[in-house]
């Protein structure tokens, strides 16, 4: 008997019971037309939970190079067909053919492709440890703070002209989970950070100082949220045009820990 | 006593039967939780009030069980001659010890990978005489022997491959277990049925959509009927002086696609109302015709007697995921009142009949269409409670919207059957709240903020108390008269159950499904 209790036996009883056979470890099809296919199916059974081009919702974000539960494209179609156990992430009835097509067009959604910039990534990573600052907020394979999103593998995640815009104008697009809020508590103290965590009754949060702090909600007079701020400065006027390519052009290299 | 004497006598009344008579006095017996909403009226209220606003705040924890599985843990319990029975996702059952915590016995089924919108998940069970009932994620309903956890029966309800599925406790009324379906993501024909508790045999069946040459079918255009949805995942309530029952219905399928099936797509987002023996339909009520944004009424439908402008009426009430809270006459239909809640966009009003007046710039379109709610809805399957005592209805509320982009949505079995994508909005977070309701008026009295929209259900007391939990994993107690803080615990795990209470040897307890376990709380 198929145990539900197992992550490996439940996927050998999804496969079991499911209509169509295991679509195995086949290549994905990727011509225009298997494409096209496969966007008609993300369209009509993905888009609803992970968004109309992969930007997550619901479900997990797939316009990333990386799927966390799918790191090959065997491992996307068995969760495409199986769905992942306890998650709301369901099983799907395609043909192994169609759930080649989806692989294939939800590998697009992520790719992002290196772009040629004038610029030397090795001046560019000097200026990110130094004059920049940006070691003190952001990691870069494991080194560096925590108050910014983690830069491993941000070349393979954002365009070059995101990459600029958010040296030019942070606010533009403050990423996801990192809110800056300031806290004032019953003394009259203001606390700028980074929140990490908030429930019903307290919050937690990374100061500018990369300290963590918490707080119940009764020691406190006010959380203001301040949605569209971040605690990122912007470089136009820090780095001249050059040294902002140089920047740009290491940040474009880092793909994530190969 | 001794305390191998005192678990002798527990021996002898461990396994009594649970006859009908009995669960219809379920108020008179609240040291018993008798149905997934504690009584045929679905209030979601104990008289119990040994627990009370002067010592909740020495409310500690007195057991937990855990379960193995990790999917989202929405189980109502249910607790009667010194067991508590609960249901596991996906659809097991375990029968726990109440005095140690310790399971007596387990019910596991192994369930094959069912299409399913929101979760491998279930809410509960039946029970009738000497048997437990299950409705299971591949749509099976089984009868258990409650000594035992051994199957009596095990009948097919639908087609799994067809991604009919059930989630919700079944209800037990008088030698029948009613049971309904979900699936309208995917394209089912709805239905409520009723089956013999004693054989398993199908009683009645109604079809929550019509079929050419029905009542109501000239609500839908074409073949549209055929997958049109309206399906009844969310157990519903009854009334033994009128032999109604009363259930809530879901969304039309495709669920965003109005174009396709022109209409009001009865009985879709309705309450309707059925003779509990035949299934005969004795009255509906459509909140929301040709809905277009998921707003399902898949609410629980609460009985109650009063007052109404001057008048004593037998009256349903009803908060709905659409935003406005209903007040019906239980035994006519008759709309006697509706009043907005909770943000919403997608109607400009609500007529003197109780028809909405629909937005149309709500409306999923290819260029997007924001509305609120989403498609979560301000309310949804979690429960509401009702305090005679304050003559509140407690509503956990959902303020969140989102933007919708309409896509083609071609039926294929055992796929998804939407018609649109959907994208968060930006610029600002959803939040909920508790609220209390003058539940003859619908005017708001107070509210208790959550910084996240909340998916628990709420219980009421006698002892002044309303028990709620958060997605944060607090579990809490307010003051039922105002709403002021009272009690908190941090369990440690996102609350999607609803709260139950009962006595046993001479204490009062409250229990809640809280992460991956239940947890059981008492006087210290």
């Amino acid at each position: 008997m198929c145990s539900l209790l197992q992550i490996a036996a439940w996927t050998l009883c999804a496969g079991v019971a499911w209509p169509q056979g295991p679509v195995g470890i086949q290549q994905p099809s990727s011509t225009p037309e298997d494409l096209a296919a496969g966007e008609h199916f993300y369209r009509t059974e993905c888009a609803y939970c992970h968004g109309p081009h992969g930007e997550g919702g619901r479900g997990a974000t797939l316009a990333r190079p990386r799927l966390p539960h799918a790191p090959d494209d065997a491992t996307l179609s068995a969760v495409i067909e199986n769905g992942i156990p306890e998650t709301e992430m369901p099983g799907h009835w395609f043909a192994p053919h169609e759930i080649r097509q989806l692989v294939a067009y939800v590998r697009t959604l992520g790719r992002v492709e290196p772009q040629k910039i004038d610029g030397d990534p090795e001046r560019g990573e000097r200026l990110f440890a130094g004059k920049g600052g940006c070691s003190r907020c952001h990691t870069v394979t494991g080194r560096g703070g925590a108050l910014g999103p983690d830069l491993t593998d941000i070349g393979a995640r954002r365009s070059v002209p995101y990459l600029k815009e958010s040296l030019l104008d942070p606010e533009a697009a403050v990423p996801e989970g990192f809110l800056q809020v300031q806290l004032v508590t019953r003394d009259g103290q203001r606390i700028t950070g980074v929140r990490l965590n908030e429930d019903t009754f307290s919050i937690q949060i990374r100061d500018l100082s990369d300290n963590f702090q918490s707080y119940f909600r009764s020691e406190l007079a006010e959380v203001i949220k301040q949605f569209g701020k971040s605690p990122m400065p912007s470089y136009k006027e820090a780095f001249t045009p050059t040294e902002l390519n140089d920047l740009i052009a290491y940040l474009d290299a880092l793909r994530g820990i190969q | 006593m001794k305390p191998h004497i005192v678990y002798l006598l527990t021996l002898s009344t461990l396994f009594a039967q649970v006859p009908y008579e009995r669960i219809a006095r379920a108020p008179a017996e609240p040291e018993s939780w008798l149905t997934y909403s504690g009584d045929y009226q679905a209030r979601r209220y104990s008289t119990l009030n040994q627990i009370d606003r002067s010592n909740v705040n020495r409310l500690k924890i007195v057991w937990m069980y855990q379960i193995k599985a990790h999917h989202k843990f929405e189980t109502s319990p249910l607790v009667f001659d010194d067991v508590m029975y609960i249901t596991e996702p996906p659809s097991d059952v375990t029968a726990i010890d109440l005095r140690t915590g310790r399971p007596i016995w387990s019910f596991r089924r192994s369930v094959p990978a069912v299409p399913v919108c929101c979760g491998q998940v279930n809410r509960g069970i039946a029970a009738l005489d000497d048997q437990l009932f299950i409705g299971t994620l591949d749509s099976h309903l089984i009868a258990l022997d409650l000594k035992t956890g051994r199957v009596r029966w095990d009948v097919v309800v639908a087609d799994y491959k067809t991604a009919h599925s059930i989630t919700l406790a079944p209800l037990a009324i008088k030698d029948k277990v009613i049971i309904g379906i979900a699936g309208a993501e995917y394209g089912i024909r709805g239905f409520l049925d009723a089956y013999d508790a004693k054989t398993g045999k199908r009683a009645w069946r109604f079809w929550t959509v019509p079929e050419p040459g029905e009542p109501g079918s000239e609500t839908w255009s074409g073949d549209s009927w055929k997958h049109g949805g309206a399906p009844t995942w969310i157990t519903g309530s009854y009334d033994q002086e009128t032999n109604l029952l009363y259930w809530g219905t879901g969304n039309p399928g495709p669920v965003y696609r109005g174009d396709v099936r022109k209409g009001d797509n009865l009985y879709s987002d309705c309450l309707i109302a059925l003779d509990a023996d035949t299934g005969k339909l004795k009255w509906h009520f459509q909140f929301t015709p040709h809905d277009v944004n998921d707003i399902d009424a898949n609410e629980i439908p609460v009985l109650i007697d009063a007052e109404f402008r001057g008048k004593p009426r037998k009256l349903v009430l009803f908060g709905n995921r659409n935003g406005f809270y209903y007040i019906l006459d239980r035994v006519t239909g008759e709309f006697l009142l509706a009043r907005q809640f909770a943000n919403q966009t997608w109607a400009k009003g609500i007529d003197e009949r109780g028809r909405p007046i629909p937005n149309p710039a709500t409306a999923p379109s290819p260029e997007g269409a924001t509305v609120y709610p989403d498609d979560d809805g301000t309310a949804n399957w979690f429960s509401p409670s009702y305090n005679p005592q304050t003559g509140l209805f407690y509503q956990n509320t959902r303020e969140k919207g989102a933007t919708y982009y309409l896509t083609e949505a071609p039926y294929m079995p055992g796929r998804q059957f939407l018609g649109a994508s959907r994208r968060a909005l930006s610029g600002g977070e959803p939040w909920g709240a508790l609220r209390a309701l003058d539940s003859l008026t619908g005017e708001l009295k107070w509210e208790f903020r959550l910084p996240t929209p909340p998916w628990s259900g709420i219980l009421s007391t006698a002892g002044g108390l309303v028990f709620s939990g958060d997605m944060e994993g607090n579990f809490f107690a307010l003051d039922a008269a105002d709403g002021k803080l009272l009690w908190r615990l941090q369990t440690g795990g996102p609350i999607w159950a609803a709260p139950i209470t009962y006595r046993s040897e001479g204490k009062q307890y409250v229990a809640i499904a809280a992460g991956s376990a239940i947890v059981v709380f008492g006087l210290n």
